[in-house]
């Protein structure tokens, strides 16, 4: 049989492996830099495309492009959530009149029990 | 009163709050006042880590101690400004709570959040609660909208990165374990606000709990200390440092 053509056989293979390298990561990752954790994800991925590559399945032309599609979908994905956040950033207006009221009750007290809240 | 202990069961709890100030003259007078009228009925210590502030700090401290106990507000100040990490350091070595909590002193952090935190820690037992400014019962008022964006962007960076566990990485209202907040800080080493993204970070990734507390956040200085370029650099640096080293 022509291995290229078993794309489940490739399939189960880049998955059991991709599945032995997070038991092995998640077993050691205490002691583990994080450095190392993000590396070894790009590793895990990188062998997956390489695997894409030499099976054929998709035309090579498209494999090639995969990790360009894949760093400017990250790309967009950040801008988005920067972009919803600046949108539902929470703000507190209320808060800065309550304070407000706060610090002149605390001056009320301390200046009565002998506090100096001169402020310079 | 020893009967009422016994039949709610619960251990009373110690807090050490530690304030680093300097020229906090007003401010700390005020903190202190609304920490009293927050934690009526907590046993807790408050400790000025004042570094040498000319406008009298210490004067108004020593003011305060007379007005509230001497038991109740410690005064250790130091020479000079020696940085934000190094006080609290210095602050440890006097607390005698089984909890610190470490806020500003320039009234960003209200001290009444300081109940949910105390409330959210016997909850859960986590080892640190760190109050976040970014969901939705929280908040920031006083800034722009590019110090909105630069903050959120950050954010994003700092979350992709290094997955930390948390919403908010640079704040600085937290409330410790004392045991855990003495683990942590030794293994700490950067300054300003990359020190609190350290700790946090180490934190997580020794495996200490932590859970998050929603607290507003009031900026009044802003105007005065922009975001710069070297600022943001700084940053940066700290990420890509955090990155490599936990």
């Amino acid at each position: 049989m022509e291995l290229w053509k078993r794309f489940d056989l490739v399939m189960f293979t880049g998955t059991y492996n991709t599945a032995i390298l997070k038991s092995y990561i998640s077993f050691v990752s205490r002691t583990m830099k994080h450095v190392v954790k993000i590396l070894s994800l790009l590793v895990a991925v990188s062998a997956f495309w390489i695997a894409l590559l030499q099976a054929a399945i998709i035309p090579r032309s498209h494999t090639w492009l995969l990790p360009i599609y894949f760093v400017v979908s990250l790309g967009c994905y950040g801008l988005l959530m920067v972009g919803i956040g600046l949108m539902q950033f929470p703000t507190c207006p209320r808060e800065a009149v309550l304070l407000q009221h706060d610090i002149t009750e605390a001056k009320d007290f301390l200046s009565a029990n002998g506090v100096d809240v001169r402020s310079d | 009163m020893a009967d009422e202990k016994e039949n709610i069961g619960e251990k009373k709890y110690k807090y050490s709050i530690i304030i680093p100030t300097f020229n906090e003259r007003l401010n700390i007078a005020i903190i202190v006042y609304l920490i009293f009228k927050h934690l009526r009925d907590v046993d807790f210590e408050i400790i000025v880590v004042d570094d040498g502030s000319p406008d009298g700090t210490q004067d108004i401290v020593k003011q305060l101690q007379q007005l509230y106990g001497e038991d109740r507000i410690l005064l250790r100040a130091r020479a000079k400004k020696l940085g934000l990490g190094t006080a609290y350091i210095h602050g440890l070595k006097y607390a005698t709570g089984d909890f610190v909590v470490i806020m500003d002193a320039d009234l960003s952090h209200h001290p009444k959040y300081l109940p949910s935190f105390i409330k959210k820690q016997l909850e859960t037992n986590a080892s640190i609660v760190t109050g976040t400014r970014y969901v939705k019962d929280g908040g920031v008022h006083g800034w722009n909208l590019m110090r909105k964006l630069t903050s959120r962007g950050a954010n994003v960076l700092a979350q992709t990165l290094l997955w930390p566990g948390v919403s908010d990485l640079t704040g600085s209202f937290r409330l410790y374990k004392k045991c855990v907040l003495e683990d942590v800080i030794s293994s700490c080493v950067s300054k300003g606000y990359v020190f609190q993204m350290e700790m946090i970070v180490r934190a997580s990734r020794k495996g200490y709990q932590i859970e998050e507390v929603p607290i507003t956040f009031v900026d009044r200085v802003f105007g005065t200390s922009k975001l710069g370029g070297s600022e943001i650099v700084e940053y940066l640096k700290g990420l890509v440092y955090l990155l490599l080293t936990t």
